[in-house]
């Protein structure tokens, strides 16, 4: 498709710096519009503000083997935000974990790109996802295992507000605080729109930071900037300063970044691109690219 | 009589954990009553206790099945059926994990609690999920049995056990249909602790000239269609007695396979109507909601007229 950033994805063990990253989210995010247009179903909103998360996290952070999907000392990435399907998958494709040509199969029929991912049918994801509230139990129950076997792997639980709107999320808050496993962190993925509108009409979340705190989390001391790579690369150095556990990230994101007339937009959450928002909607994020690819 | 069940399982748990360092049991504020709380004292480091989080003890169950552990989760049957449902179905059965769901105080056996313990839809929740195996053991040694087999397995399994001593039935080596009288007029397959039952029944029956077969049958997900097929094809005649809703258990896993199957059969169910339960003691409730052995007898001496 372009010349510029994807030679940087021949090196499957390169570790890429906050301007790749930056790049490569924004690379992803054409392949995802593109891809989501063409099979008419998927959720872009959600896909579109956690680019730069999970772009950093495979392609910088995660200790991971490709050809070795289920090697166990790995470390683990849990989408409880699974609606963002199309985000992981444009990731794992790109990463190495299958042909990118298989993007094209999701949501068909005998596809191994399932609505939700699936870690049944597609190698490299740790846990299926899609039902909301799951994820933050399922990455206690690694961490804990983690420990059991003596093993260091990392858990990164990636979670939405609708994930939060769920109760078990919140067992599972006060759970973690209780075992304290070791490298376990919850990431927050908070764009501030949900299905049916913004947080504030669905259902507020107050101060989630003091919320998080009070159950015996270790907060980070401000939000990071979720759609900037430099700020998200910082935000590791503040998971690595200590050993006090677990940790939480809260990452100021934007629904739908990338396109003026998604961004921020709750009818984007799950919304058919037809085809005069993909013409109008692709300009912008080529342009993006491009001017991401001139700064490397 | 028997050691409980629960007492059984406890105890089991402890022996296997000396051989299996990837046993991992986890509890929802309830492990001096399902005695989970035994492995705790034995194996600290590898009991877990979630608090009242059904919910979230089974996810957490779920992934440390992903890491290499071989969970056991225990709660009161009902809750984790009816509060864990989305955990069961789409973590655990969805990705084939070898997690065992030990549902305590399954049926009635939490008689005095009423209605809002009592368990008379697990079964009918735990056996529409795919992946998902069901046993009912029907005393202390058919509950060893099913732990040790549901170790073995490669996904999820569901034990439901009883919360008060019952009689022994005739032993068997490995959990599965246990054959504890041969006759040649009715068969009686019975469900979990109704077995014993179905043998006063059979005895009752015997007294007035009818040979009734008794078959204990723990496995209701694989169903053992063979075996009350093979006492079928002598007797004619079938009673199913269940300690669960009439609606979606045992014996509708029976009729949908005997059905499928093109088996025809005089037959009859006894279980608990749609209705919800009460408080009492033990034995009277069940007998109250159908099971004792002097229905058991009546309903099958109905059928051989």
């Amino acid at each position: 498709m372009n010349t510029g950033v994807t030679q940087l994805l021949s090196d499957p063990e390169r570790k890429f710096n906050a301007k790749e990253l930056a790049a490569l989210a924004a690379y992803f995010r054409v392949v995802m519009f593109d891809t989501l247009h063409d099979r008419g179903t998927g959720h872009w909103g959600g896909a579109a503000s956690s680019a730069e998360l999970t772009t950093s996290l495979y392609f910088n952070r995660m200790n991971i083997k490709t050809d070795e999907s289920k090697w166990e000392d790995r470390d683990r990435l849990i989408l409880s935000k699974g609606h963002a399907s199309m985000n992981l998958y444009t990731i794992l494709a790109n990463r190495g974990f299958f042909p990118t040509e298989e993007l094209a199969t999701f949501r068909k029929l005998d596809s191994r790109l399932q609505g939700h991912p699936c870690m049944k049918k597609l190698p490299g994801v740790d846990m299926s996802t899609g039902a909301l509230g799951h994820g933050i139990s399922i990455g206690l129950g690694m961490a804990m295992a983690a420990k059991v076997t003596n093993r260091s792997f990392w858990t990164y639980v990636l979670v939405g507000e609708g994930c939060l709107n769920e109760g078990q999320s919140w067992e599972a808050i006060m759970s973690a605080a209780k075992f304290k496993p070791k490298n376990f962190v919850l990431m927050v993925d908070y764009n501030k729109v949900q299905l049916d509108g913004t947080e504030e009409e669905i259902m507020p979340l107050g101060s989630l930071s003091d919320k998080l705190k009070s159950f015996g989390w270790n907060v980070c001391p401000h939000a990071y900037d979720g759609n900037n790579t430099e700020d998200v690369l910082s935000s590791y150095d503040w998971m690595d300063q200590d050993d006090v556990w677990p940790k939480a990230v809260i990452y100021d994101t934007i629904k739908g970044k990338g396109i003026s007339f998604t961004e921020g937009k709750s009818s984007w959450h799950g919304a058919v691109i037809d085809d005069d928002s993909y013409a109008k909607g692709i300009v912008e994020l080529k342009k993006d690219l491009q001017n991401k690819e001139a700064v490397l | 009589m028997s050691v409980a069940m629960r007492e059984a399982f406890g105890k089991k748990l402890v022996e296997l954990g000396a051989t299996c360092p990837e046993l991992v049991v986890l509890d929802a504020d309830v492990s001096s009553s399902t005695k989970s709380g035994l492995f705790g004292n034995a194996y600290p480091d590898r009991f877990f206790n979630i608090g009242v989080a059904e919910a979230n003890m089974v996810d957490i169950a779920a992934g440390m099945a992903t890491a290499g552990l071989r969970p056991v989760v225990n709660a009161f049957s009902i809750f984790l059926a009816l509060k864990a449902t989305d955990q069961i179905r789409n973590t655990l059965c969805y990705n084939n994990l070898p997690v065992v769901i030990a549902g305590a105080y399954g049926g009635l056996s939490d008689s005095f609690d009423g209605a809002s313990h009592q368990s008379i839809c697990d079964i009918a929740i735990m056996r529409a999920m795919p992946n998902m195996q069901v046993i009912v053991p029907s005393d202390a040694r058919q509950a060893e049995l099913a732990l040790e087999y549901a170790l073995k397995q490669d996904g999820p399994v569901f034990i439901r056990l009883n919360r008060n001593p019952m009689p022994d039935l005739p032993a068997s080596d490995e959990i599965g249909t246990v054959v504890c009288s041969e006759g040649s007029d009715v068969t009686i397959a019975a469900n979990g602790i109704t077995a014993s039952f179905a043998n006063e029944a059979a005895a009752l029956l015997a007294k007035e000239g009818i040979k009734a077969e008794v078959l204990s049958v723990p496995m209701v997900k694989p169903l053992d269609v063979e075996s009350i097929k093979k006492s079928v094809a002598k007797t004619g005649k079938l009673l199913c007695v269940e300690e669960h809703a009439l609606m979606g258990g045992f014996s509708s896993a029976v009729s949908e396979a005997f059905m499928k199957q093109g088996i025809c059969c005089i037959f009859d169910a006894i279980g608990i109507e749609d209705r919800f339960t009460e408080s009492g003691p033990y034995e009277p409730l069940l007998a109250k909601y159908g099971i004792s052995a002097e229905n058991i007898a009546n309903r099958a001496k109905a059928l051989c007229k």
